[in-house]
């Protein structure tokens, strides 16, 4: 750990946002997660890579309350995050978004974003139903409605506002599933793949837009993600699980040059090359 | 309580508690293939008891002759009901199978109003049946209380074999597990899922006869608490599990007969046992006794 | 086009009330009863709605909610001199003998009442998810008519209530129904509709998203047998008999078709689904009453008005769905705009 934190000046490890502490998980006699521990540093962007099935998204649910672990603490912002439920998780400032994005999809654009300011929203919901009585509420759910259309414009889909949200292509309804997350106003935010489904174009504006979600929002992003030009252009520190265990962390540099990294990630890549041109010569 | 009124509860038991679970493992395949409810079910057993009723009494047609006949018309119903009801719904919700079954339980049951009226009919025991055999000084069963257990786990045992060791069943098994990798596998699924009503109807239909000998008599609604008491036991047993629709079965039986035999001012209340029962087992074991444990994907 | 708006609802509103006074006015009894059946089955179908499309919540207990707000309401407006009478099996139990209130506190009380019972019962039930909680509301309604038939010192057993004052007029049914539109569609437009529509749509984003789910459900449910009381309240006071068997699974099975064929999730389909499928099960009595054409008379098949209503529920699934409106709604902007498609 040392060693890699001192490639990583600008990175404090001891001013860590999320911290994993011997984390492990089993479901029945399988081990989805095994000892993990990672110490996210507050304002950063790293990601957390491995090949399939390697136990990243369960890492992910894990940290957002979904699955408790068998063994081991999450602690942010030095409280601890182990055994809440996921909507309190939330409201402890942590949003994340799904693999295979899970928007409301009957909803428009809009409400999407409402529903995640929801969790701030003070009033009461009977305050809003009685007419006349309640101004404070009142005023309060049409400020919300403001602040998600600014919102919305920030991240260029203001002009969908009103557009059912399954009616979105791809790209956009990706970066509403990221809308709808900043609407909790989180402190921290995990991203599940990303860059899945984009053309390299879009993947490299998408590199560009994660460090903008960084500095505008003032976050700290965890993210996973397959497509390693995305990973190694915009994360200043990586976790590389393999099989529920860490297997190596580091600079972008440091996990470009790991060998068991390569035997366990890149390695296969050149496995399966090999096997399909032994194909292609038979 | 004599030794005698205790033999004469617990073969009651025995009895109501098998008729329960050869209803139940009609609801547990039906569900563990398409995570159906299939409302229906309880009118199929009702139909059973009608068939036989009217082709016994009204026709003087043989028992035997009687209980074919009540079979295969059940298994028709049964069949009918999924090509129409369920199966252009394979692909929608599931809440809007449940919502059509739900129509479907009714309009057989309206259907029976209309067809044989509301009215309840009694039922003609053969005497045979039901003239008491001494066992010994102080106990004498009817032959009925012993034949209802025996042919029901006569029939249990042979669905199991079915299930577990003809071709037809594994493929049941496998539906049952992962309906579109077996349809890949080239099995025909609406035929085995066709297969899966006809013989769930048909033990219904054979449920539905012993119903109508034990209690004399049968009416349209006869299915409706039979029907909820047997998913319950379904439920109870573990959702999927054949063996488990037939402990479920007899754990309510039990439940059922004991209780009023022992705390007679509580007959009353002898309805309500089975949905106590199941809010109990859905919030202390969700996936009952013999059950698979299902997970979500995030 | 906000003062267009207020302007037309206000004229609808004023229209319903014009009719009403003709209707009250002119029509026989028979007919003003279907009037009144129909606002107070969509009262009972908007509750069920709210739980059901709404909230996504597959409930099949509102019978045992509108037996609860039944039996509230009479037993708090019927004269102890009419409790001696009617209690003939067991005597009434002394504290219930001299209670009495005004009908429109009992209707709020049977409200109340159907909305505690429903709170009870879904702290444990709502833990189930689907076809699950279907089968579990459906058993604790059933638990609560057998209930009903056994507490014969509060409730007469099976014998039920007879001689309800009948209160329910048109005033109080429509205007129990504005109400409920009142609030219900206050509520579909706040954003805890929104969040509503978010639980039902995908429980798993929305626990992400902070929201807790169970609470949120808790709190549908329970809103939605206060609809369930207040109707059976209403229904009660209307039909002035009521007894256990009034509240069978069958009550429940013509809200649910009310609610699919109106469209789950739209309020104006509850409506429309309220008036479609009242007027038609009453159209429907007469393929159970004997038909004379001159001299030849057919017999009337009892039955067959059900036979004919589950293969319409049947139908409507298999073929259309999502119902009349699906999950979109009425509104004066979309009326404008011919053709257009409103959400």
């Amino acid at each position: 750990m040392s060693a890699s934190a001192e490639q990583n000046r600008s990175l404090n490890f001891d001013d860590a946002l999320l911290e994993i502490k011997n984390v492990t998980l089993r479901f029945g006699g399988l081990t989805a997660v095994s000892e993990l521990s990672m110490k996210v540093p507050r304002g950063s962007i790293v990601g957390l890579i491995g090949p399939n099935g390697a136990g990243k998204t369960t890492v992910f649910n894990v940290v957002t309350g979904f699955y408790k672990p068998t063994d081991g603490i999450v602690e942010f912002d030095g409280k601890k995050l182990t055994g809440l439920k996921p909507h309190k998780v939330c409201e402890a400032g942590l949003a994340r978004t799904f693999q295979n994005i899970r928007l409301f999809y009957n909803e428009t654009v809009l409400e999407n974003v409402m529903i995640g300011a929801y969790v701030r929203q003070k009033g009461a919901w009977w305050q809003n139903i009685i007419p006349f009585t309640f101004p404070g509420a009142a005023k309060e759910e049409k400020d919300i409605e403001s602040a998600s259309l600014n919102l919305l414009a920030r991240l260029g889909l203001d002009s969908q506002a009103d557009a059912v949200s399954s009616s979105l292509p791809y790209g956009a309804q990706r970066r509403l599933e990221i809308a709808r997350a900043l609407a909790t106003r989180p402190k921290f935010l995990l991203l599940d793949e990303p860059a899945a489904g984009m053309n390299p174009q879009e993947s490299q504006e998408l590199l560009e837009f994660i460090r903008r979600l960084r500095d505008e929002f003032d976050l700290t992003i965890l993210l996973i993600e397959h497509d390693m030009k995305v990973v190694m252009g915009v994360c200043e520190y990586i976790w590389v699980l393999d099989r529920g265990a860490l297997i190596a962390e580091g600079s972008p540099e440091v996990i470009k040059a790991s060998p068991k990294v390569i035997e366990a990630y890149l390695g296969k890549e050149g496995l399966v090359a090999g096997a399909s041109e032994e194909a292609a010569n038979a | 309580m004599s030794l005698n009124m205790f033999i004469q509860n617990f073969f009651n038991a025995l009895g109501l508690g098998a008729l329960y679970g050869l209803i139940a493992v009609g609801y547990t395949m039906v569900y563990g293939i398409l995570r159906l409810i299939n409302f229906a079910h309880g009118d199929i057993f009702m139909l059973g008891a009608y068939f036989v009723f009217f082709a016994t009494i009204q026709f003087k047609l043989p028992w035997g002759v009687g209980v074919v006949i009540a079979i295969i018309g059940a298994t028709v119903v049964g069949l009918l009901v999924d090509r129409i009801a369920y199966r252009p719904l394979r692909a929608a919700p599931r809440i809007s199978a449940l919502i059509s079954a739900i129509g479907v339980s009714f309009f057989l049951e309206n259907l029976a109003v209309v067809v044989f009226t509301g009215m309840p009919r009694a039922v003609i025991q053969p005497d045979w049946l039901v003239s008491p055999i001494k066992m010994s000084e102080e106990v004498s069963l009817i032959p009925l209380a012993l034949i209802v257990p025996f042919v029901s786990f006569a029939l249990i045992g042979a669905l199991l074999w079915i299930v577990y060791k003809t071709k037809p069943g594994l493929a049941m098994r496998s539906i049952s597990h992962d309906i579109e990798t077996t349809r890949l596998m080239g099995v025909s699924v609406d035929r085995i899922i066709a297969l899966t009503f006809a013989l769930g109807s048909a033990l219904a239909a054979l449920a539905g006869i012993m119903w109508a000998l034990r209690y004399p008599r049968v009416e349209p609604f006869m299915g409706i608490f039979p029907g909820f008491k047997a998913f319950i036991a379904a439920v109870f047993g573990g959702i999927g599990s054949i063996p488990g629709a037939m402990i479920g079965g007899l754990t309510l039986g039990f439940v059922e007969i004991m209780s009023i035999a022992f705390f007679p001012n509580m007959s009353g209340y002898k309805d309500a046992f089975a949905f106590i029962l199941l809010i109990v087992i859905l919030l202390v074991k969700p996936t009952g006794l013999m059950g698979e444990r299902m997970e979500e994907k995030i | 086009m906000k003062i267009r708006n207020s302007i037309l609802t206000f004229l609808a509103v004023a229209a319903l009330g014009y009719f009403l006074w003709w209707a009250s006015l002119n029509l026989d009894r028979y007919m003003l009863r279907i009037i009144n059946l129909i606002a107070i089955n969509a009262i009972l179908g908007l509750s069920l709605n709210l739980i059901y499309g709404m909230a996504g919540m597959f409930s099949l207990g509102h019978a045992g909610f509108m037996a609860v707000g039944a039996y509230v309401s009479a037993l708090l407006i019927i004269t102890s001199d009419q409790k001696v009478k009617m209690w003939i099996l067991e005597p009434i139990a002394p504290w219930l003998m001299n209670l009495h209130t005004s009908f429109v506190v009992s209707l709020i009380l049977a409200g109340l009442a159907a909305a505690f019972v429903g709170w009870l019962i879904s702290l444990p039930v709502l833990r189930l998810g689907g076809d699950y909680l279907g089968i579990a509301t459906l058993g604790f309604s059933e638990i609560i008519r057998i209930l009903i038939v056994n507490l014969t010192p509060i409730t007469n057993g099976s014998l039920g209530l007879k001689g309800i004052p009948a209160h329910t007029d048109l005033w109080m049914s429509y205007g129990c129904l504005l109400v409920a539109l009142f609030f219900m569609i206050r509520l579909m437009k706040s954003n805890f509709g929104n969040v509503l529509r978010a639980v039902r749509d995908d429980e798993i984003a929305a626990r992400t998203m902070g929201i807790d789910t169970f609470r949120v459900r808790v709190l549908a449910f329970t809103l939605g047998c206060f609809g369930g009381g207040v109707g059976g309240a209403l229904m009660g006071n209307l039909i002035t008999t009521i007894d256990p068997k009034m509240f069978m699974i069958t009550q429940t099975y013509s809200l649910l078709m009310i609610v699919v064929v109106g469209g789950l999730g739209s309020i104006t389909g509850s409506i429309l689904g309220s008036v479609l499928v009242t007027t038609m099960l009453e159209w429907l009595r007469f393929v159970e009453n004997p038909i004379n054409f001159g001299s030849i008379q057919i017999p009337g098949i009892p039955g067959m008005r059900m036979v004919i209503f589950s293969v319409l529920l049947i139908a409507i699934i298999i073929f259309r769905r999502e119902g009349i409106m699906g999950t979109r709604e009425f509104s004066w902007n979309w009326f404008f705009r011919k053709g257009g498609v409103g959400r």
